[in-house]
């Protein structure tokens, strides 16, 4: 064997290694987490509420917590952000102003979210009023995703070739006609994939509700939208910090994980698969 | 005009009107972070010079002789990130070499929606993972006091980004015309020539791409920082150390403060560091992605 | 034979920007004839006929100067409702370019955007425009399947035929046979023999033959001026300008 070769052979050796290590490391978080998680959950642990100092009983009302901030952050983002989508792709002029728009919206998805918590803080709860609530929670979440939603759904919008938008006009349509008639049912999977993939983003964050929205007991399940509620992140944190009792906590905790994982992995593994399927019509 | 073409046309105006509107309070929203930052953070200069601040080395906010000095705080960041960034790039590269050049088509197709999979994986998971797994582990193999140090952090974090800098370094990777994989194979260079002369020059903006992001995504990240680094806001004097890093104290304190104190300022202005860092992190990624896109003439 | 003028347009002159792409055009359309523009790649004859249903306007910094009139009534005029300009003057592609929807829905959809609702006569004029275009019988049993499957000639056929559904008074082609092949490309030089009884049409080529076949009157184009216009058999036996003889004689384009 030359010299050639032998390098090659080292080489890709290594990058086989890099993989494996990668592959191996997520791989045992993964494994670790279902594994010891599984043992946990039971019927009781997904509905019931926490008994005896948190050592006991179930978690339904972080699940049922994490569900109402999902579905306010996204009833909140998705139409702003769709919107401020088309208008960016549809009406506005393609001028620079609009691409400095379109590059402070991509900085902003990479902003750390715990100054998205913080902006929560100072702004809901405190300027408006609304106090550590799961509205201040949602309209946060909401916030965070916001640059998300935007950029995936001015891709897709780009993604519409603009021969359909000509055809369309050529027959009399107007500008308004077009967008909803052509353009928006053919940028939807686009759109779709990338509001599902911002809900997994929404369900697993808990900077953003630290301050926010979230607490470490409620009595029960979240009553309005003025108060306080578990969500599953939080719960974990807040049993591994806070938590009296390490032992059954742990176990809790490991409970929580995985039902988090269950719900984000799901969802992302949707988004893909839709995605996936997508490709190959075109 | 006929009267209907002409409710046509306001019908229209008012669409776009719409839109316009929805699209001016997201972007106020965005605008809005910024805003609150420097308006709840700015408070804190009154008090302390901005040097003082920044290069302060003692972080005491809540003694009798509160003192303010965030230089703990951005070292820790640095440390944690360092690492990440040493753990993050040769196994994020690596892998998305090894997933663009070695990896069979069936391989590839399911590594690659795997590896974007794990991109999500919750920064609260890793966190735990590191808290109840692998810090106790550290602390046996070292032979150290405690487990959540630095070391322990930067580790967590590095595997969190590999998953983040593959899956941007093999978009790169692929970018790459075949052309220019044929013409080196052409006047006999084997394959690994190839990939290290030709293909990762050829897609080295895209791949620092990846790597900046990478790095981004380090800085900012709060639960797994907070939970596996120990919490010490003191200068480390080894990689071993607990460390704290600026999100984890924004975090950890600012629950305890009392709304409108400089202590509560201070971790508004610690944000204000944090947006700044990670803005010119994004710029740069930006620029050097325009460029990328020019070199390999793709335009836009 | 006299014909009605159904366009004029009046010293014409366009801008992209800083660059002058049409300089002093003036010439008649006359109605139900066709009209070809020829002229080498480049000349302005797309430029100028996407003037006619004002879809330059989709382009950002044009500008032009100059009235075109239909029927006596410029079409620039600012009462004037562009929406049904386009409706009037209907424009074939040079690249088939369905909508993702089903056959049906392709011609539908002018109909319903104009306000149609009746789901009987929407019926009735699919139908008819179909068999207009001669795509009908090809098509009748795959009413809704989806239109991108059907082949290039086919497609075209639909735009056509998507066209005609909302009655346009004008027809224009941009190089329609373009991507096609000679087969197709005949039915469709057919297909506009035919449409010419009742629609006004005007075709964009870069296919002398073809428009020396299709057309009754032919104007030839070059660097954005319009060289002349005469009737179709005149230009190509005795043109009156040097430019229009190099061209057809094959000396440059």
């Amino acid at each position: 064997m030359n010299r050639k070769k032998i390098t090659q052979n080292i080489g890709f050796g290594s990058l086989f290694f890099c993989i494996g290590i990668a592959v191996f490391f997520l791989g045992t978080i993964i494994y670790f987490i279902f594994v010891r998680g599984f043992r946990v959950i039971s019927w009781e642990f997904l509905t019931a509420v926490p008994k005896d100092a948190m050592t006991a009983g179930g978690v339904g009302p972080a699940i049922v917590g994490t569900l109402y901030l999902v579905i306010g952050a996204i009833l909140f983002a998705l139409p702003l952000g769709v919107a401020c989508a088309i208008y960016l792709t549809e009406y506005s002029p393609k001028s620079f102003v609009v691409n400095i728009i379109r590059m402070s919206i991509n900085n902003l998805a990479g902003v750390p979210s715990v100054v998205f918590g913080l902006f929560g803080l100072g702004i809901f709860v405190k300027f408006f009023g609304f106090g550590v609530s799961a509205l201040s929670g949602c309209l946060t979440l909401g916030i965070l995703v916001l640059p998300q939603i935007i950029s995936a759904a001015q891709e897709a919008l780009m993604a519409v070739p603009q021969s359909y938008r000509e055809a369309s006009l050529a027959v009399g349509a107007t500008h308004w006609q077009t967008i909803k008639n052509i353009v928006i049912p053919a940028a939807s999977p686009g759109i779709l994939t990338g509001v599902i993939l911002s809900i997994g983003r929404v369900a697993g964050e808990t900077a953003p509700i630290l301050f926010t929205a979230a607490t470490f007991y409620t009595r029960g399940f979240p009553k309005s939208l003025f108060s306080e509620v578990m969500a599953l992140p939080y719960h974990i944190y807040a049993l591994m910090t806070e938590g009296t009792h390490p032992q059954e906590q742990t176990q809790i905790a490991y409970g929580c994980a995985l039902i988090l994982l269950v719900i984000v992995l799901g969802i992302s593994a949707a988004a893909i698969i839709i995605r996936q399927r997508q490709r190959s019509l075109e | 005009m006929p009267l209907d073409a002409k409710a046509r046309r306001i019908k229209e105006k008012i669409y776009k009107g719409i839109f316009a509107a929805l699209a001016f309070a997201s972007l106020l929203f965005l605008v809005g972070i910024t805003i609150t930052l420097f308006i709840e953070g700015g408070p804190v200069f009154k008090e302390i010079p901005i040097l003082k601040f920044i290069f302060g080395k003692f972080w005491y906010p809540t003694h009798e002789d509160a003192e303010f000095g965030i230089l703990p705080l951005i070292l820790g960041s640095f440390w944690v990130t360092l690492g990440a960034v040493c753990v993050c790039v040769p196994l994020g590269v690596g892998s998305a070499l090894f997933i663009n050049e070695l990896a069979g088509r069936k391989l590839k197709a399911f590594l690659k929606p795997f590896i974007e999979l794990l991109a999500g994986i919750p920064s609260i998971v890793y966190g735990f993972f590191g808290m109840v797994i692998v810090a106790p582990l550290v602390q046996r193999i070292f032979n150290i006091p405690v487990g959540l140090t630095a070391f322990t952090g930067a580790l967590i974090l590095g595997i969190m980004a590999t998953p983040t800098v593959c899956s941007i370094a093999e978009d790169a990777l692929s970018f790459v015309p075949r052309s220019f994989r044929e013409a080196s194979f052409a006047v006999g260079a084997n394959r690994w020539q190839t990939l290290t002369k030709v293909i990762i020059p050829a897609s080295a903006s895209g791949i620092s791409t990846g790597i900046i992001l990478g790095m981004s995504r380090a800085v900012g990240e709060t639960m797994t920082v907070l939970m596996v680094c120990g919490g010490a806001a003191v200068i480390p004097k080894s990689f071993f150390q607990p460390v704290r890093p600026m999100t984890a104290t924004i975090a950890a304190e600012m629950g305890e403060t009392v709304i409108g104190s400089t202590h509560y300022h201070s971790l508004f202005a610690i944000g204000l560091v944090l947006f700044f860092i990670t803005l010119v992190f994004n710029i740069i990624a930006e620029l050097i992605s325009r460029r990328f896109r020019i070199k390999l003439g793709l335009g836009r | 034979m006299k014909h009605n003028i159904k366009i004029k347009a009046e010293d014409i002159n366009f801008w992209y920007g800083k660059q002058q792409a049409l300089r002093d055009i003036n010439i008649d359309i006359y109605e139900k004839q066709v009209t070809a523009f020829i002229g080498p790649s480049g000349c302005g004859k797309s430029t100028f006929i996407r003037l006619l249903n004002r879809m330059n306007e989709l382009i950002p910094k044009t500008r032009h100067e100059g009235r075109i009139l239909m029927d006596g009534k410029n079409i620039f005029a600012p009462q004037v409702d562009v929406v049904e300009i386009r409706r009037r003057v209907g424009m074939v592609f040079q690249k088939p370019n369905p909508f993702p929807k089903s056959i049906f829905e392709n011609l539908a959809y002018g109909l319903k955007i104009n306000g149609w609702r009746n789901k009987h006569k929407i019926e009735e004029r699919v139908v008819e425009s179909f068999k207009k275009a001669a795509l009908w019988e090809e098509i009748k049993d795959r009413l809704h399947e989806s239109a991108l499957g059907l082949s290039g000639g086919q497609q075209q056929r639909l735009c056509i035929a998507r066209c005609l559904a909302v009655e346009p008074d004008v027809i224009l082609f941009d190089e329609p046979c373009a991507s096609l092949d000679p087969i197709s490309t005949k039915k469709i030089e057919e297909l506009i023999e035919e449409l010419k009884e009742n629609y006004t049409i005007v075709i964009v080529t870069h296919n002398m033959q073809q428009a020396a076949r299709i057309s009754q009157y032919t104007a030839m184009m070059y660097l954005g001026e319009l060289i002349e216009c005469a009737p179709t058999d005149q230009l190509f036996t005795v043109p009156k300008n040097k430019v229009t003889e190099d061209y057809l004689t094959g000396k440059f384009g």
